[in-house]
């Protein structure tokens, strides 16, 4: 016997609630408090003094910052409405994220942290008050040490591309110190690796040298061997590649810098594939970083802080950022900068609480969960593929025939020729049932691209049910293409432009920015208008 | 049955310099440069393949330089079935007219030696608004032989045509409709670039083995264009002669060097300033005889040709005569990026120049920016994998 309930459609029915909720800084109602904050009782006032008169000038304001006047209701509901309005990665199967979705981020690691222990840490705090968030980010290093193979590492980077900055900041100072900055001017990478890495290195004032796949689709040692001279600094590449391709010969590339007096630096940002499989100092590697926000538990994609982990061999471990926690006995202190180090890449010792979340994830999982992590995140990803690969019109351009790591940069193309359809509206379109879809970097060396990655923690059901959502959308491309053109239709917002956002005289990332620049404002502060412009 | 109708004025203006070989002013001009028709020795090239595959081939044509010379040259059975009024002065209605013929004498793939223009003459004769008492519109195919080769209808190199050519005789191919594109010469000399679509050819297929479409550069990248080109100024070296190939990058080129340059010549910069504009082969090798010089190059859009394509002055000849480490290369990334993992190419005429250039090449992208790119002949191109989708079944583990 059967319930009477209607057997729901696939892909499930979706809409994303819309509220069109208004940027905060219009709710601005002249007089509104959030807070009434208390007055301070005259007992605490004469026992302290006058507080406020203890600032120095120079960080007392003149005037009140322009900060909007809004109601604790009106907030409230405010940034509600702002949450029913995402795809959250609590909310949608991200796999779509590619590159980006994140591992499994328990939601006991969230309680460990609010522990007013860590909420409220201060990094200026006295040592010898703060032991346990030392000793837990010290043995973090060590775990970190073990997971690469390296010797030292350094959490103080407060993001992935802060973190392959750090490697090529440690890489011309241990060229410098040696005599060779000069002459060494010169960095490697591949056109799949991170475009981080060659944007680090122009920033660190190399020239970067791009070597493209070879015919197997495996990045060129041929190629980079032709590029490597006494010029080169360093290699710096992401392994797999953004293609999802691990290049088998990672070793000889390693070899071939070193040969040269180069050094070899691994973007291993994702590492969700090989965790316990390969070690970056087991390959060669000199220095290499980890995303902890990307790997291990912690949140990302705007979620709030990143945090990476670089890792460096004996030789390069005295250029790492500092400060740096010392183990003395069962103490735990904390050392400035040495005289080769780098310095300070961010303020204090890096984002506590992530470290705490990825310590946590660590210790849960022990040697053979991340192992298992890993093995779980390549089988889906292999069986994704296989299923998107039934899709007609979809591929996974080079290495034809061989299977991937974590995820995969697959094609449109196919079906591109023969609907028009472009691989950003199935993405707009791929939104209308509630999923996340990313298509590449650019430029889209991948034509139509999108890029998927399952990890380890979405199940067979979670992944079928996307691919019969990307199946969908391909079948609407043939039969029903205006559908797709002209979507999305079940979200918050529709088209947006991006002009803006390629034009510094345009772009506006802060409320102040957009009125200067839209109407003409200048900076001078002041207090909010009714209409909330600036008075 | 193949067929082989050649224009025997194909190519005349390219190592002149003239950038085309359009119209009887322009060919008597590249004659009296020195200009030499390369268009039937082509042919011949492509002929011998067929010929090592099918020795016994009869091959349909027109009589003398516009086809039988050719077939004979290549060991072959030439059997004439047009011919022109003066063979000495053929034009594009004797090209059209040969087509028309061989196609009426049951040719089921006609071969033909030139450019974009004698492609535009070939396709004319497959106009479908005529109605015909011919039987199906026989297959098409170019023997890269002109200047200007801007339609996706020809193989890449005179013996990937007669491999197509000899694959058909065994087993016909499957066809593509290519287009027929062509840009108008006296726009181009005043530096309008803009490939006119003039109709569609069935071309036999086989991956790697015809050109891609040729892809004009978009209007967006033009900032990419000006970061390349202003990096190649950068490594320019005084006392150092410089060749500029044609090209929009080497265009912009000019202007960072602050010179106006021939759009579709090769000119001559030493010191910044033009000291040979427009200049034909022979002019070159006497700029190189004066002292250190390079050549300064782009990638052909969507074909990656180096040399060869647009800019046959810069000949086999010249390149050796520059010695060592000839080329200085200047593209935008997008350009090796449409290349979608096809190598670059060279095709000087001469195998030995072309082996020398094989490799790798730098090739200048941008600020503090290339890419390390590998350059092959074509005949290698053509064996070499290409990234091709895969379909589920084909899987093997890493």
């Amino acid at each position: 016997m059967s319930l009477p309930v209607t057997p729901k459609p696939s892909p499930r029915r979706f809409h994303q609630a819309r509220w069109d909720e208004p940027i905060v800084f219009e709710l601005h109602s002249a007089g509104e408090r959030g807070i009434a904050v208390t007055p301070i009782e005259s007992g605490v006032r004469d026992a302290v003094g006058d507080v406020v008169a203890a600032l120095p000038d120079s960080l007392r304001r003149t005037t009140p910052p322009r900060l909007p006047e809004i109601g604790q209701m009106r907030v409230l509901k405010h940034y509600l409405r702002l949450s029913q309005e995402t795809l959250g990665s609590d909310l949608n199967v991200d796999i779509g994220q590619g590159t980006c979705t994140i591992k499994y981020s328990p939601k006991i690691n969230d309680q460990l942290i609010e522990v007013p222990q860590l909420r409220e840490l201060h990094p200026l705090q006295n040592p010898a008050d703060v032991q346990g968030a030392l000793e837990i980010t010290w043995r973090l290093e060590r775990l970190m040490a073990e997971i690469s193979g390296m010797h030292a590492v350094s959490f103080q980077a407060p993001g992935g591309s802060a973190g392959i900055w750090t490697n090529i900041a440690m890489i011309r100072a241990y060229h410098a110190s040696r005599g060779e900055a000069d002459q060494r001017d010169e960095v490697i990478t591949t056109i799949f690796s991170h475009p981080s890495n060659a944007a680090a290195a122009k920033v660190a004032g190399y020239k970067v040298i791009t070597v493209y796949p070879d015919a197997d689709g495996y990045p060129d040692l041929a190629a980079m061997k032709a590029a490597l001279s006494e010029r080169t600094a360093a290699i710096m590449v992401t392994n797999p590649e953004d293609t999802g391709i691990y290049n088998p010969a990672v070793e000889e590339w390693v070899d071939a810098a070193h040969a040269v007096g180069a050094l070899a630096s691994y973007d291993q940002a994702n590492a969700a594939g090989i965790l316990g499989i390969t070690r970056a100092r087991d390959a060669g590697f000199d220095v290499c970083q980890f995303n902890l926000h990307k790997t291990f538990s912690a949140p990302h994609g705007s979620g709030g802080p990143a945090a990476a982990a670089n890792a460096a061999s004996e030789a390069l471990a005295p250029f790492l950022p500092g400060p740096r926690i010392v183990r003395d006995g069962d103490a735990f202190t904390v050392h400035e900068p040495g005289e080769q180090s780098i310095g300070h890449v961010a303020p204090g010792f890096g984002v506590v609480l992530h470290v705490v979340r990825a310590y946590a994830w660590i210790m849960a999982l022990g040697a053979e969960g991340l192992r298992t992590a890993s093995e779980i995140a390549v089988l889906n990803n292999n069986y994704l593929m296989s299923r998107v690969l039934q899709i007609p019109g979809a591929s996974a351009p080079y290495a034809t025939g061989r299977r991937r790591i974590e995820q995969v940069r697959y094609s449109w193309q196919e079906l591109f020729e023969q609907t028009g359809i472009t691989s950003e509206e199935i993405g707009i379109r791929m939104a209308d049932f509630g999923f996340h879809y990313w298509t590449s970097h650019h430029p889209y060396v991948v034509p139509q691209p999108f890029t998927l990655e399952p990890t380890e923690c979405y199940s067979k059901a979670e992944i079928d049910e996307y691919v019969a959502a990307l199946a969908e959308v391909a079948r609407e491309a043939r039969e029903t293409p205006e559908v797709v053109r002209t979507a999305p239709h079940n979200q918050t917002v529709h088209h947006t432009h991006h002009d803006d956002l390629d034009d510094p005289e345009r772009w506006a990332i802060t409320w102040r920015a957009y009125r200067r620049k839209y109407f003409g404002e200048g900076s001078a502060s002041g207090a909010m208008a009714a209409d909330g412009s600036a008075a | 049955m193949l067929a082989l109708v050649v224009n025997p004025v194909a190519g005349v203006g390219g190592p002149a310099g003239l950038a085309g070989s359009d119209g009887v002013g322009v060919q008597r001009d590249a004659a009296a440069r020195g200009g030499v028709a390369r268009a039937a020795a082509r042919a011949a090239a492509a002929l011998r393949v067929v010929a090592d595959a099918h020795p016994q081939a009869e091959i349909l044509t027109a009589a003398g330089s516009m086809g039988e010379d050719a077939v004979r040259a290549a060991g072959l059975v030439a059997r004439v079935v047009y011919a022109p009024i003066d063979a000495d002065t053929t034009d594009a209605a004797d090209t059209t007219a040969a087509v028309r013929t061989v196609w009426e004498a049951g040719a089921t793939l006609v071969l033909f030696a030139g450019g974009d223009g004698t492609a535009r003459d070939v396709a004319a004769a497959f106009s479908r608004d005529e109605a015909s008492t011919a039987s199906a519109e026989p297959a098409a195919l170019g023997i890269p032989s002109g200047v200007k080769m801007y339609s996706p209808v020809f193989a890449i190199s005179p013996r990937a045509a007669g491999a197509l050519a000899a694959a058909w005789l065994s087993d016909p191919l499957p066809l593509h409709e290519q287009e027929v594109l062509d840009i108008d010469e006296e726009q181009l000399r005043r530096a309008h670039v803009e490939p006119r679509l003039f109709g569609m050819l069935p071309v036999p297929y086989r991956p790697g083995r015809t050109q891609a479409r040729k892809a004009a550069t978009p209007a967006g990248e033009h900032a990419a264009v000006v970061a390349a080109a202003r990096a190649a100024a950068s490594l320019f070296c005084p006392g150092v002669r410089y060749l500029l190939g044609p090209g929009g990058t080497m265009a912009e080129l000019a202007r960072q060097l602050g010179v106006v340059g021939t759009p579709l010549g090769v000119d001559v910069v030493l010191d910044g300033r033009v000291v040979r504009a427009g200049a034909s082969e022979r002019e070159l090798r006497e700029e190189i005889s004066r002292g250190s010089a390079k050549a300064v190059v782009t990638v052909i859009g969507g074909q990656g040709f180096l040399l060869g394509r647009g800019n046959q002055q810069l000949s086999a000849d010249i390149i050796r005569a520059l010695g060592p480490d000839p080329l200085i290369v200047v593209a935008p990334e997008q350009k090796l990026i449409d290349l979608q993992g096809r190598p670059l190419l060279v095709d000087t005429g001469d195998a030995e120049v072309d082996a020398a250039l094989a490799g790798f090449v730098r090739v200048i992208t941008g600020a503090s920016s290339a890419s390390i790119y590998p350059v092959v002949a074509p005949e290698a191109a053509a064996t070499r994998p290409h990234n091709t989708p895969i379909t589920e079944g084909a899987l093997h583990a890493t």
